[in-house]
């Protein structure tokens, strides 16, 4: 008895001293020569892919920002700023956690399930607020027009991306609210517009900050 | 090109990629753990632990090494997340309750990575590169080590030596987790994911005002995540956040990470036994079913199936506009197929099937292919399993690899089999007939079953995905998932070893006319079977009233 109590006493003995020397290795060591060499050879994007305009920093490219005007009084959730390009919806985070709304420090999805009814009616709602948004004189934006992106919540909730057709759908409003030519705000579109890495991973995509960024510029030249 | 067409040519160039990678990888595992010679800093290593690693060990002093380890390993992240709240590094946040510090330090030490808590809110510098980080190269290793001493347990006869659990253990460090996620990790940085020690600060926004960010050694934690199919994300939103996973290739790299190690395993497997030929038969079984089960969610996905998802047009909910519908989809299957668990795509907003198919592949026990080691010892006990069903078909005593399968054998294979279906239909059906645990779903009806049934289907087989909507922070969830992993870990792996150690001390039986041939086509086929039929029968009616009722339903 006796002895086996101290044969297991040092055999924890050996088993805290393995965790203590490869906490070492893998827990100090390693993640400091790995933040040396990030550091040492690529600072931006180690540091979160800041993005500048006139300046000034204005977020990450790699993360999804809310366009809203200011809240008026009494208004629960914000209207967005219809001139700027829009991102995929602000549904936010189902109820085990705070709502993310573009937020980086909560992300997270709804994790609706395909059936549900909350699910069912946010979409719908998406897709009215879509189609009204975008519907301008001379262009009528039909449901069939809307892309499944511009009505869901994304994975994180701070996707920075949104598909070309969405972007393309925004191109009239935003061209109207800005007094600008469609063709030079659909120019804009086909400039921001990246493909497929290698033409076969991933999907083609527009990504909205660096976007709304170049429509300032346009916007500023006029 | 269409996206299906994309989302095939993506699975066609992981394929290839994990092609060229197998020989090279799994050769030099396979001299990693046969090699006498033992680097400088081994010895070094092995000085401090107080360890001979030339001595060998009989299965029961292997399987106290491994349970010693993991239990000190649970208490000092146990004690380090309960004490965050007095560490420096720590971002300001409190020290972790109890019920979530024990279901967190179980997840991590167990390779499941199951999380309660929202990294970004919860995790400081600390806990997460000290605490978390360790045992996502140490719980991996651990898995590798038990799967070499059964390989060792064919491999060896009149014996019943198994190596040194510590050297085996060590070597898995430094030899294989370490460089490799160290290479991974500047690849993941030079395409935009984050490192750096920075607290949470503010940064400006295009509309003014500006957001708090959070800083963090991710890149160095996201590589060894995958490559040791541990999953526990840095943030909340694990592979899906812009800062873990930015683009379409970190994606896919990510992706052949999370499945290099398990597939070249079958060639360490083979280079040990002594036949290349045994490892393909066993690759060849599990390649098929993750080929199968990815073309199976593919094809869901893109038909989107359920009301919101056709009212949207696509199965988006949930997803990233980078990945689409076919990256996720393949994600979303090699994930739940090992041991990983990580997500880029969430599940639980899935189409029916779809998070069927997610479910059932962790139900397989992830063996297609599997958790590092865990993988290949499951994948190798459903071998067993299936040369006995092939003994009883022709009436002959079923042999594997030279050894007999006798009674000790099948029943060790059997209780292996039996523990985690156990673990999770009983933990299931529990929390669902109690008044209380099931007030944590989201979700209504069918999906809302599914919730619960998916916590304990990946808490009982390490993997740690979940149907996100479930709010598992709770006292009944966060010790009941904490036990169904520490169970679903370590009773599985004691009958492992107790089965390495008994093939072991056999005298090998000579090859005959009638010896089952192992390394054809016809005995792969047959495993897959087995594996289909077994994990069918057990789980059927489970799934039955959970995905299958929602996927028939729409």
């Amino acid at each position: 008895m006796n002895n086996s109590v101290t044969n297991t006493a040092r055999l924890l003995g050996a088993g805290l001293r393995a965790l203590l020397v490869l906490t070492l290795v893998t827990g100090v060591i390693y993640p400091l020569v790995v933040t040396g060499i990030a550091q040492g050879l690529f600072p931006g994007r180690a540091n979160g892919s800041e993005i500048k305009a006139d300046g000034k920093v204005v977020g990450s490219s790699l993360i999804g920002q809310a366009y809203n005007l200011p809240l008026k009084k009494g208004q629960q959730t914000p209207e967005p700023d219809l001139k700027w390009f829009q991102g995929r919806p602000q549904n936010g985070l189902g109820h085990n956690s705070v709502n993310t709304q573009y937020k980086l420090i909560v992300s997270g999805a709804t994790n609706l399930a395909a059936d549900s009814k909350d699910l069912v009616q946010q979409v719908k709602d998406a897709q009215a607020a879509v189609i009204k948004d975008n519907s301008v004189p001379g262009h009528v934006v039909k449901p069939s027009d809307v892309p499944a992106d511009a009505v869901t919540s994304s994975a994180s909730g701070l996707d920075p991306n949104i598909s070309p057709a969405y972007a393309d759908l925004q191109v009239h409003r935003v061209a109207e609210k800005n007094n600008l030519p469609l063709a030079q705000v659909q120019k804009l579109v086909d400039e921001h517009t990246d493909g497929r890495t290698l033409g076969f991973i991933g999907e083609p995509r527009v990504n909205v900050l660096e976007l709304n960024i170049a429509l300032k510029d346009l916007a500023a030249t006029k | 090109m269409g996206p299906v067409l994309a989302g095939v040519l993506q699975l066609l160039a992981l394929m290839v990629a994990l092609a060229l990678a197998y020989v090279p990888l799994g050769t030099y595992m396979a001299k990693v753990y046969s090699s006498d010679k033992h680097w400088r800093v081994e010895r070094w290593i092995y000085r401090a632990i107080g360890a001979h690693p030339n001595t060998e060990m009989r299965w029961p002093a292997y399987l106290r090494g491994v349970l010693a380890f993991s239990a000190v390993g649970v208490l000092f992240l146990y004690l380090l997340q309960r004490l965050q709240g007095v560490l420096p590094g720590s971002l300001g946040f409190s020290s972790i309750e109890p019920a979530q510090a024990f279901n967190t330090a179980a997840s991590f030490v167990t390779n499941t990575n199951w999380q309660s808590y929202s990294g970004e809110q919860a995790m400081g510098h600390v806990v997460q590169t000290a605490g978390l980080a360790v045992q996502n190269f140490v719980s991996a290793a651990v898995g590798i080590a038990v799967a070499v001493a059964l390989v060792r347990g064919f491999a060896r006869s009149r014996t019943g030596e198994l190596g040194n659990f510590w050297s085996d253990l060590v070597r898995g460090v430094t030899r294989i987790l370490l460089p490799g996620a160290a290479i991974a990790a500047v690849v993941l940085v030079a395409c935009g994911v984050i490192q750096n020690f920075s607290g949470i600060h503010e940064v400006g926004q295009f509309m003014g005002a500006s957001q708090q960010w959070n800083g963090g050694a991710v890149a160095s934690q996201e590589a060894i995540k995958e490559l040791g199919t541990n999953g526990g994300g840095y943030f909340n939103a694990n592979s899906a956040h812009p800062f873990e996973n930015p683009t379409p290739f970190t994606n896919l790299f990510e992706i052949f990470l999370l499945l290099v190690i398990p597939f070249s395993l079958t060639r360490t497997f083979g280079v040990m036994v002594g036949s290349v030929k045994q490892g393909y038969a066993i690759l060849a079984a599990m390649a098929s079913i993750w080929v199968g089960f990815v073309t199976l969610m593919m094809w869901t996905e893109f038909s989107h199936h359920g009301p919101a998802l056709q009212i949207a047009g696509g199965a988006m909910e949930g997803k990233e506009v980078r990945f689409g519908v076919g990256a996720s989809s393949i994600f979303a299957v090699s994930t739940t197929l090992t041991s990983t668990g990580a997500v880029d795509s969430f599940h639980s907003s899935f189409t029916g099937l779809g998070g069927g198919i997610a479910m059932l592949g962790m139900m397989l026990g992830e063996i297609a292919p599997g958790g590092v080691g865990s993988g290949l010892y499951g994948m190798l006990i459903m071998a067993v399993i299936a040369v006995f069903i092939a003994g009883l078909m022709v009436g002959r005593t079923p042999e594997y690899l030279g050894k007999k399968i006798g009674t000790r054998e099948i029943k060790l294979a059997a209780c292996y089999i039996l523990i985690t279906p156990a673990l999770v239909l009983i933990f299931a059906s529990v929390s669902m007939a109690l008044p209380t645990p099931p007030q944590s779903m989201l979700n209504s009806g069918a999906h809302g079953f599914s919730e619960v049934l998916y916590a304990f289907t990946s808490a009982s087989n390490n993997n740690g995905s979940a149907f996100a909507g479930l709010n598992a922070n709770t006292d009944w969830f966060n010790t009941m998932t904490g036990l169904a992993m520490l169970l679903g870990r370590f009773l599985p792996m004691i009958f492992v070893l107790a089965l390495a150690g008994s093939l072991a001390e056999q005298k090998p039986v000579p090859v005959t006319a009638g010896t089952l041939r192992t390394e054809k086509p016809l005995f792969a086929s047959l495993l897959v079977g087995a594996i289909l039929i077994i994990t069918g029968l057990t789980y059927f009616p489970a799934l039955a009233l959970g995905p299958l009722a929602e996927g028939l339903a729409s």
